[in-house]
């Protein structure tokens, strides 16, 4: 217990300095983008706010199976934690891409695919939240939180494909994209270094915010057996 | 001992999240025994009976019933257990024949008409055969209920507080035909919180209380008027025990 | 595998007939389908000439939310009086018993659409039958939004809130059945070339078998403790 704390103090410090070094080059180091100028910089942390989103939702599938194959409640709260971390990293992409938006597309909303996918994730684990909250055996919890957590994990995709006949808007800057769609635009050396090390920044936020997530379930439980043990 | 025994249970445990609920029960049932399950409300009979059943399973411990496993080989005890709960598990919607021969296909049961009749002739639910089950009393139910459990011929029959509800014509009407059951060589475990329900059915008693159980008596070394103080004086006993405080 | 159709089977009889005797599912779905018709003619000023993709929407719409009532209905009574446990205490693989729940609420659905499609065809003076790829269109769509729904039913009845939980579970993961349902069907319904509503197609075939092979291999889950 005690060395696991020490890493977890690691992990904390440096999850700390990478993303002091990740907000530094965001503001100092990338250079302000030519056509948009400042708002461009929302870019970097939206992403990774995206990809740990992302990330949680992943995580929250493998210990679904986790769960189901091992009925291990410490895999429950892997996936409650990694799922209430998904959620809030995936409204603050949101919200960033609403502000990078605004001044770009002139509007807060469009209905593009990913925008409506994001929203769509979010509701899907929101009911997620929902469906827990409603169970009070805490196995049959675990068990249906797992089991909605990968159905609603494989919809999303779907959901993806379902929107994207439609015509998108949003720009696919990674990978290449149509240089027409307005708002894309290149990365340049610092651009792109920035960009990785905000991702690497997100990355340990995730982990660290994780760790202390599943603690913090330990340590409720262990306080819901001590109270039990003083009733009886 | 252990060979020739239908159910062993030995050392389980069931927790709900931080809640215990059964604590280290064991237990032993040999073919033919009709064991009356005593104990009072909250005591974990329900749960160790859908433990026994199969609905559900064991936090730790070894449940052999019918010389197969729990819960790895459940299908094959599904085949040779009957199980009757405080609810009907019966359709409203279908007649007494009906739900019959639903239950009778989900267990591949051979020649079922026959059968069926056989089973209403049984429960004394002939005349109402074609009638809708949501149009029975409680009691009728319930003795349709013993019939939907043993449409298959299980060789081991389980009942939950089979009596709650019920009046007294129909309780009698219900333990008529489970003495006829017991006559037929079928095993029987039926838990009750309530003694006089039971002392004429059973031919053993075992008190379970705080998650194991605590006494054991047969019909054969109490006689009929010591039961009473046999239950009270294993419940009295139970609340001093300092190996259930916990 | 017979035994998987026979146990099968029977859940699928079992249903049939205690619907066919009370009616209470499928009469109130369709109740509840022509009221939100209804409430759509007043809402969106139906009429003749609504767009297809109007006519297509509120079919759509009528048919997710009455099945929900169904699904929601079709589960509670085996949870009610205890029904479930008697299933599954039976010596049946469980997925024999949810293929039987699922193909019965098919059943049901399909039966409202078969009512649903003609009334509205006379009410608002169309022929809804006159493409019968639109047929088409509402069984796979009723095929993969009966698969998740009962599935996320079974759970949802296992619930405390089960009466206000299934909708919201069911609705954000079956928006890829009911956009493209409502994209196929108004191009069926607008004579658009095949090349444009074969992209749903292709979706909605894509989803059911997904998704039914998700809820075979997750269903066993939300029934064994």
């Amino acid at each position: 217990m005690k060395a696991r704390s020490r890493v977890l103090l690691g992990l904390d410090v440096v999850t700390l300095l990478v993303m002091a070094a990740a907000t530094y080059m965001v503001f100092i180091y990338a250079p302000v983008e030519r056509t948009m100028g400042l708002v461009q910089k929302v870019f970097y942390f939206h992403v990774a706010a995206g990809w740990t989103g992302m990330l949680g939702f992943l995580a929250a599938v493998v210990a679904g199976i986790a769960y189901l194959a091992t009925r291990k409640s410490s895999w429950d709260l892997v996936g409650l934690g990694a799922i209430e971390i998904g959620l809030v990293f995936a409204l603050i992409n949101i919200i960033t891409g609403s502000i990078w938006a605004r001044p770009i597309w002139n509007t807060w909303w469009t209905w593009d695919p990913r925008l409506t996918t994001a929203t769509i994730m979010e509701l899907v684990y929101a009911a997620y939240l929902m469906l827990r909250q409603g169970i009070e055996d805490p196995e049959r919890r675990a068990r249906f939180g797992a089991v909605y957590a990968i159905v609603g994990f494989i919809s999303v995709p779907l959901t993806f494909f379902s929107i994207r006949i439609y015509r998108t808007i949003h720009p696919v800057v990674i990978g290449g994209g149509d240089p027409t769609v307005s708002g894309s635009f290149s990365m340049t050396p610092a651009m792109g270094a920035t960009f990785g090390v905000a991702l690497v920044a997100f990355s340990f936020l995730f982990a660290s915010l994780l760790w202390h997530r599943i603690r913090l379930g330990q340590l409720g439980a262990q306080v819901e057996q001590l109270k039990l043990k003083l009733m009886h | 001992m252990a060979d020739d025994a239908l159910i062993v249970v030995s050392n389980l445990v069931k927790r709900f999240g931080p809640k215990v609920v059964l604590r280290g029960l064991e237990f032993t049932v040999k073919p033919g025994e009709f064991v009356a399950l005593l104990g009072p409300n909250g005591a974990g009979k329900t749960t160790f009976l859908r433990i026994l059943s199969s609905l559900s399973s064991p936090t730790l411990g070894r449940v052999r019933v019918a010389g197969h496993e729990l819960p790895r080989q459940a299908a094959a005890v599904r085949q040779r257990l009957g199980v009757v709960s405080h609810l009907p598990l019966l359709y409203g919607d279908l007649t007494a024949e009906e739900n019959l021969r639903f239950y009778g296909r989900m267990y591949g049961v051979a020649a079922l008409e026959r059968r069926i009749t056989e089973v209403l002739a049984l429960v004394g639910l002939a005349p109402r055969r074609r009638d809708l089950v949501r149009t029975f009393s409680r009691g009728m139910q319930q003795r349709l209920a013993i019939g939907r459990a043993i449409i298959h011929d299980p060789e081991v029959l389980l009942l939950d507080e089979p009596h709650t509800g019920l009046d007294q014509d129909a309780c009698d009407m219900l333990d008529q035909i489970l003495t006829q059951v017991a006559a037929r060589g079928r095993t029987v475990v039926m838990t009750s919180h309530d003694l006089t329900r039971v002392e004429d059915l059973a031919s053993r008693f075992d008190v379970l209380t705080r998650g194991s159980i605590r006494a054991t008596t047969s019909r054969q070394d109490m006689p009929r008027d010591g039961l009473l103080a046999f239950y009270r004086r294993s419940l009295e006993a139970a609340k001093t025990d300092p190996g259930a405080a916990q | 595998m017979s035994a998987f159709l026979r146990a099968m089977g029977a859940v699928v009889w079992k249903d049939l007939a205690a619907e066919l005797r009370s009616r209470e599912l499928i009469s109130s779905m369709l109740v509840f389908a022509l009221l939100v018709i209804l409430i759509f003619n007043f809402a969106l000023e139906l009429d003749a000439s609504a767009r297809a993709n109007v006519t297509s929407g509120v079919l759509w719409v009528t048919f997710v939310f009455a099945g929900t009532l169904g699904l929601n209905r079709s589960l509670a009574i085996e949870k009610d009086r205890g029904c479930l446990d008697g299933l599954l205490l039976a010596p049946v693989d469980r997925t024999a018993i949810y293929f039987g729940k699922a193909a019965a609420n098919l059943v049901f659905i399909l039966v409202v659409a078969a009512i649903v499609l003609p009334v509205y065809s006379v009410l608002y003076n169309t022929n809804l039958f006159a493409q019968p790829g639109v047929l088409l269109v509402i069984l796979l769509g009723a095929e993969g939004y009966t698969a998740v729904g009962t599935l996320l039913a079974t759970m949802a009845v296992q619930t405390r809130t089960r009466d206000i939980l299934l909708p919201i579970l069911l609705f954000p993961v079956v928006i890829p059945v009911l956009v493209a349902a409502v994209k196929a069907t108004s191009g069926y319904l607008q004579a658009l070339p095949l090349d444009e509503i074969r992209p749903w197609l292709n979706l909605l075939v894509t989803y059911d078998l997904v998704f039914t092979a998700a809820a075979f291999m997750v269903f066993e889950y939300v029934v064994e403790e």
